[in-house]
């Protein structure tokens, strides 16, 4: 029982295929032979006759790596960590390595950054723009010329224009074209954007931090982990989750012996490392936050002074926790109330160098937002806001845009979208989708017409599918701007394929950290195929819409220039350093005492919300029970594989080697009870009796509970033009086809959705 | 509960999730290699015996097997290599440490002295090929090289015994040295594969030989290799037990794991129990086609090998 | 000069950089790997405990490889690095038959190869490849023979284990585990 959507092609024209397929696996893993491995090889085989210094040099010189190197940063998660990209003689790229003066990676790339070369290396990439036509009856790809394509799509975006005004045409975004696409999209009139980085990641807590602290959390987190003296992981893997400098610094802490706790239904590698893992029961989150409170509380391990100078609604909340015991807790989150008062009291005698830590991607159960306002709460009642060891205000450079017209004033735009969330401070993705069905969510009032999609894959990204795949048959177009033939492109009407992060301008990282700094991202080589930067494709779209002067400059070189010049630099200083660094305008900590106002209403850290209160929410945070998985159904919980990011790198030729399929988690109780094996093939159906796609093999493990099966998220890729991806593994995705939307701010909580192993194809039948 | 496995990497061709890295062509080799060691041997001592004439199939006939052995047994082993073109540098040093380096060695010299010694009885024991190709009367030289080749078969011989030994012996050793597969790893292999290849040596005679007197003489000879092979075999496992866990792990998969019915059904009944009893009834003058014993042995000793090459490669330290 | 790597299991997080560094730094063919990572699980539910480890060629002092090596193309060079002349190597395999920890493959052209521990970067005063890489800065390089080494300092001040020690190779790859 799913949504059947007409739309999705994944077939070309034969003439395309030969197009498509102009380099062919076998010349790949010849180029990927070449360097070392061939010319050793030849090297080898000429010694037999004497003669080989030459070769030998040039074996020494392709391994000892001097390469010409490039500075850019990495595209393959949003830590953009500043890289060196190494080039040999005939311009192919070796290596890519860490930049060691920058902040975000201390010259250490993680594995996805380290295989980043994957992505400009995979044959499978996008090669042509591509439009979608019908041949005998057939609908298809074909080939298309970049003019044929742009034009196509910029009249469309007039059309909608002069018949329901540009905010109908709406952009999905994510990561850095979807910053160059923001730029056309708001010269054009349209503020109807959204990236999934809001609603299905950090929005919630966002929201919370606002709410308590008066301050977004932001990225990269300003948590000080390099020198706390107790790091609280609530959920947030990191180590899995390998968000660079995270990860540095919470080995770091281990060196320091800082006190580390993770409260994890699975025992994370995170968990493995900390002296108490909490083993908690999924959903139960607010009830133990709840009880580390109380117990700080009624066992005064706060410091009064500080409440007294900071703190707003202290008593209100003393009153709220008086009967959320740990014993209260035990019987909701199964962790034994001693294990609850030890952890509070360490927490507490590490304070203010203490970090509970926010999370990232924290849409859950829906009310997410109030578990980040629990934590945020928790955070002030141990005053760790602005201190050494707990969370440092960060700082960025003040970079001036690029100057260009005042944008027009759209009529309505991704807020009025989400009206009915009142702390949404981004666009909704969900409720976005929602508008772009007629008789649906906004629709009536707000309703949207066509869709460009940049670097973002909404079919493993979006939970619910089947609204989607309803949405975008709604709509009447749909323009798809990526590097890799995703399961997304497959919807388009006009594929646009972009060059790599490491072919490309982008704009200058001037990312907030302890100390300010700029990194370049340079092209090192020159784009692959027919492939384009997204800054040009916008540019070009904006040149044929008639807003040249938005986009007034020939070369996004330019605009860097210009930008650099304005902080004192230059491109060839850039180039040079990759990151420069800057002197910090403003204090990194705050002082014992300090007269510091909070950006909250009151000034202060809200204990109490009056504005909650008054908009009709809970003005302190409350456990609800949230529904137990039914009777033979497990809980579907799911995270990062250390070596992948979300479905964008499994098709990656250097990572799928790490990896190429992801597992299903199973306690061996439940193994024995359901006698499953390891390895053993399963399938999987959802409390909506969704099956999965592909099939899943079994690992028996102790390190995840009986109550629930765990997965890693990106896998299950159903597009047959990833050679690599296609086929392998579930989708995790696919199985959440019911959120718990957060009413505070729209968050789309993933976690509520419950899982039936098969032992027997599902599709047994319905295949010939 | 308890899991070890791979986060990454290995999934290495051959490697995992098992060894694969030799395959039939090494257990040839090791088999012609046992034969040939085995008839040379039994050659050389009997002509040094001075039983020249009552044993003619021991030191003229069945000695032809021999260099054909040594030579396919070689190209099979060059089969093997994966990097071919640098075969040559096998003889750019001796590696004592190295059975593979001596191995090779011995059989670079006992190869051509087999070869010459059967040259030697060329004309002897083939007048009616001689008389057709007629290459004496060709060649002139050939007749001085005939001359001297005789007068010094007695030198040869008493080269062949140490070198058939030491070749018999390698092709266990080859594989005993191999402290990082447990099955492998016992010094019982490198008499056992002897005794086995001298068994086969004399089975292969066996097939030659025409006068009863010899027949008889090596039937004796070969229960006699049976039986020890049988003590030897038993010996070894009774090592394994003592041993080590890995040495156990490593037992089980010839005594009760995927190697066990090829092991005693084709090594140990078919190849060793059987052609005893029947080379047995033989003597104790019952009629028995010689030929049935005799290939049975030479079969078994061939699967023995690729028992132990192919198990062997199942049993690792970790993983 | 007594080369040596030790990796600390508690800080490992079995991300596998030090697979994908190797692979680009060495050239090691797609489907190939000089070093893995292996998992380690024991206990029940919710008393767990994990070990990660990151794994290659342990150079042995008493290096069978090297021993069984019918044309010294395995060879133990300056600092104890084992290592494969390239053009010296028949392919018989013997190398890998004889190495407890599986460190070595057939490279498709034909010829034996491994972790070299960089020498190639030794040579230039840089540290291997992964252990440059490591986001968790979990592994440690240096000389044994110089007792204050990082190296050497961390074998004497920590608790620490070598793989499969009955196997008698004496490791030169050391696992910190307390
Ligand atoms: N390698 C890699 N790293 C990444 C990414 C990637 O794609 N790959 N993506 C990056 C991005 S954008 C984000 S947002 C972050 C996300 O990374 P995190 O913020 O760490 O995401 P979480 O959802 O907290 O992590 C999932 C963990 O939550 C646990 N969990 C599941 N249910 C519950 C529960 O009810 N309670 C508790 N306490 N824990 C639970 C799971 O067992 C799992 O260990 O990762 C970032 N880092
Ligand atoms: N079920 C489930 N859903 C989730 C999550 C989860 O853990 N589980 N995680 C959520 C979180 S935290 C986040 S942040 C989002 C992430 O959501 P997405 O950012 O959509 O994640 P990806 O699946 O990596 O999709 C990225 C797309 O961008 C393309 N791409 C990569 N590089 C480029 C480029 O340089 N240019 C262009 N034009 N395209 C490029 C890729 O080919 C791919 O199609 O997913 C969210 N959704
Ligand atoms: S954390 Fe890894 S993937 Fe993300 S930007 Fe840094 S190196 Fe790239
Ligand atoms: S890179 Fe470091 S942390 Fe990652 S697996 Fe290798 S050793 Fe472990
Ligand atoms: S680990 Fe294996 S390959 Fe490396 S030195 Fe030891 S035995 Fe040789
Ligand atoms: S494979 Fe090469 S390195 Fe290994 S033992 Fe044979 S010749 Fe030596
Ligand atoms: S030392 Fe060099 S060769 Fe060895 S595993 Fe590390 S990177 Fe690979
Ligand atoms: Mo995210």
């Amino acid at each position: 029982m799913s949504y059947a959507n007409t739309r999705f092609v994944n077939n070309f024209t034969p003439v395309n295929i030969n197009i498509l397929m102009t380099t062919s696996r076998r010349k790949f893993i010849k180029i990927s032979a070449l360097g070392l491995g061939g010319v050793a090889a030849s090297t080898s085989a000429l010694k037999m006759f004497g003669a080989n210094t030459y070769l030998e040099g040039l074996v020494k010189q392709n391994i000892a790596g001097e390469f010409n190197k490039t500075a850019t940063y990495c595209e393959v998660c949003f830590w953009k960590c500043a890289a060196w990209a190494y080039t040999d003689n005939d311009g192919e790229i070796i290596k890519i390595k860490g930049n060691e003066t920058d902040p975000h990676c201390h010259g250490r790339l993680c594995p996805r950054g380290t295989g980043g070369v994957g992505m400009y290396n995979d044959e499978d990439r996008l090669k042509t723009p591509l439009i979608r036509t019908t041949v005998d009856g057939k609908q298809t790809f074909r080939k298309a010329t970049w003019e044929e394509a742009l034009d196509l799509i910029a009249s469309k975006m007039k059309d909608v224009k002069s018949k329901y005004g540009a905010e109908s045409f709406a952009l999905l975004k994510h990561g850095s074209p979807g910053s160059h696409l923001e730029h056309l999209f708001k010269a054009y009139g349209s503020d109807t954007i959204a990236e999934p980085a809001y609603a299905q990641c950090r929005g919630p807590r966002e929201t919370g931090f606002a709410l308590t602290l008066g301050s977004w959390i932001g990225s990269p987190e300003p948590t000080d982990i390099r020198d706390t003296k107790c790091l609280v992981l609530i959920g947030s893997h990191i180590g899995e989750n390998m968000h660079n400098s995270q990860v540095q610094e919470m080995s770091d802490a281990i060196d320091n012996n800082a006190t580390i706790i993770t409260v994890d239904p699975r025992l994370s590698t995170a968990a493995s490392k900390s002296q108490h893992w909490l083993a908690i029961k999924p959903a139960t989150d607010i009830a133990l936050l709840l009880a580390w409170m109380n117990v700080i509380i009624e066992e005064k391990l706060y410091d009064e002074a500080y409440i007294e100078k900071y703190g707003y609604g202290f008593k209100e909340l003393k009153a709220h926790v008086k009967e959320f015991t740990p014993e209260w807790a035990y019987g909701i989150t199964t962790i034994k109330p001693e294990q609850i008062r030890e952890t509070a009291r360490l927490m507490a005698a590490a304070a203010p160098s203490v970090i509970i830590h926010p999370g990232r991607h924290v849409v859950w159960y829906g009310d997410d937002s109030q578990r980040e306002r629990a934590i945020a709460m928790l955070n002030g009642l141990l005053g760790s806001w602005g201190k050494r060891g707990g969370f440092y205000f960060k700082e960025k450079v003040s970079l001036p845009k690029f100057p260009h017209p005042a944008y027009p004033k759209p009529k309505w735009g991704w807020e009025e979208i989400g009206e009915k969330y009142p702390y949404a401070e981004m666009g909704i993705t969900s409720e976005l989708i929602k508008a772009s069905i007629p008789g649906e969510g906004e629709n009536e009032k707000y309703p949207i017409k066509a869709w460009i999609i940049a670097g973002t894959n909404l079919i493993n990204t979006i939970p619910e599918r089947d609204v989607i795949l309803k949405a975008m048959d709604a709509v009447d177009f749909i323009a798809v701007v990526d590097t890799m033939p995703m399961e997304i492109t497959g919807y388009a009407d006009v594929v646009l394929p972009e060059c790599t992060y490491l072919e490309r301008y982008d704009g200058i990282r001037n990312a907030a950290k302890r100390e300010p700094s700029l990194a370049l991202r340079y092209p090192v080589a020159k784009p692959k195929y027919d492939s384009k930067a997204a800054w040009w494709i916008s540019k070009q779209l904006g040149e044929r819409l008639g807003l040249q002067e938005y986009f007034n400059y020939n070369d996004y070189e330019d605009v860097i220039k210009w930008q650099l010049e304005q902080v004192g630099s230059s491109l060839e200083e850039m180039k040079r350093l990759g990151v420069k660094k800057f002197e910090r305008k403003t204090p990194l900590y705050m002082e014992d005492g300090e007269d510091f106002e909070f950006a909250t209403n009151s000034g202060k850290i809200e204990f109490y919300s009056d504005e909650l209160a008054s908009k009709g929410f809970d003005p302190m945070p409350v456990y609800k029970q949230h529904p137990e998985p039914p009777q033979g159904f497990y809980r579907l919980i799911y995270g990062r594989s250390p070596m992948h990011t979300f479905s964008r790198t499994i098709n990656n030729p250097n990572l799928s080697a790490l990896k190429d399929t992801n597992k299903l988690w199973v306690n061996p109780k439940v193994a024995r009870m359901l006698g499953l094996k390891n390895d053993q093939t399963v399938w999987l159906q959802n409390q909506d009796g969704v099956d999965s796609t592909f099939s899943i093999k079994v690992r028996v493990t102790e390190r995840i509970r009986w109550d629930s099966v765990y997965m890693y998220h990106g896998f299950g890729h159903n597009n047959k033009k990833l050679s690599r991806a296609f086929g392998k593994g579930i989708s995790d995705t696919r199985m959440i086809t019911k959120v718990a939307v957060d009413p505070l701010m729209g968050g789309t909580g993933l976690r509520g959705n419950f899982v039936k192993i098969l032992t027997e194809d599902p599709y047994k039948n319905s295949k010939v | 509960m308890q899991e070890e496995i791979f986060v990454s990497g290995r999934h290495l061709p051959k490697i995992d999730p098992n060894l694969e890295i030799w395959h039939w062509e090494i257990s040839l080799y090791l088999f012609l290699g046992g034969l040939a060691a085995g008839i040379l041997f039994f050659t050389a001592l009997f002509y040094l015996l001075k039983k020249e004439n009552e044993m003619q199939a021991t030191v003229k006939y069945a000695t032809i097997i021999a260099p054909i052995a040594l030579i396919v047994g070689l190209a099979a082993l060059f089969f093997d290599l994966s990097h071919k073109l640098y075969f040559w540098q096998l003889y750019t040093t001796v590696r004592i440490t190295s059975p593979m380096s001596w191995g090779a060695w011995v059989l670079l010299i006992i190869t051509p002295l087999s070869i010459l010694w059967v040259f030697s009885y060329y004309r002897e024991t083939y007048p009616k090929l001689e008389a057709k190709l007629q290459t004496f009367k060709r060649l002139k030289f050939l007749n001085t090289f005939e001359k001297f080749l005789i007068k010094n078969r007695k030198t040869m011989a008493i080269a062949l015994i140490p070198l058939s030994l030491i070749l018999g012996i390698y092709t266990g050793i080859l594989l005993s040295a191999f402290n990082a597969r447990p099955l492998w790893n016992n010094s019982i292999l490198g008499p056992l594969f002897l005794t086995s290849g001298l068994s086969t040596g004399a089975a292969a005679i066996l097939l030659f030989t025409k006068s009863h007197f010899e027949r008889t003489l090596i039937s004796k000879i070969d229960l006699a290799l049976i039986f020890i092979e049988l003590a030897l075999i038993v010996h070894m496992f009774m090592g394994m037990y003592a041993g080590s866990q890995v040495q156990l792990e490593a037992m089980q998969i010839l005594i009760g794991g995927s190697y066990t019915v090829m092991f005693f059904v084709f090594v140990i009944i078919l190849g060793l129990i059987v052609p005893f009893v029947l080379e047995l009834t033989e003597i104790l003058g019952f009629k028995v086609p010689i030929i049935a014993p005799a290939m049975l042995i030479l079969i078994g000793g061939l699967i023995f090998r690729i028992v132990m090459v192919n198990a062997g490669q199942l049993t690792r330290y970790l993983y | 000069m007594r080369y040596a790597m030790v990796i600390d299991t508690l800080k490992c997080v079995g991300c596998s950089d030090c697979v994908v560094a190797c692979q680009t730094e060495n050239n090691v063919p797609l489907g190939y790997c000089r070093d893995w990572v292996t998992e380690t699980v024991d206990g029940a539910y919710p008393k767990v405990e994990l070990e990660l480890k990151s794994e290659r060629c342990n150079h042995c002092d008493n290096a069978p490889c090297v021993r069984c090596c019918p044309t010294g193309a395995s060879h133990i060079a300056e600092g104890g690095i084992v290592l494969v002349t390239e053009d010296e190597c028949i392919g018989c395999g013997a190398c890998i038959e004889s190495c407890p920890y599986d460190a070595r493959y057939q490279h498709p052209d034909g010829y034996v190869d491994k972790c070299t521990f960089c020498h190639h970067r030794l040579e230039k005063g840089q540290n291997p490849a992964c252990v440059e890489v490591c986001p968790t800065k979990c592994m440690y390089f240096g000389d044994l023979d110089d007792p204050t080494s990082e190296v050497s300092e961390l074998l004497k001040t920590r608790k620490h284990k070598v793989l499969a020690p009955e196997a008698g190779t004496s490791p030169n790859v050391y696992y910190l585990i307390k």
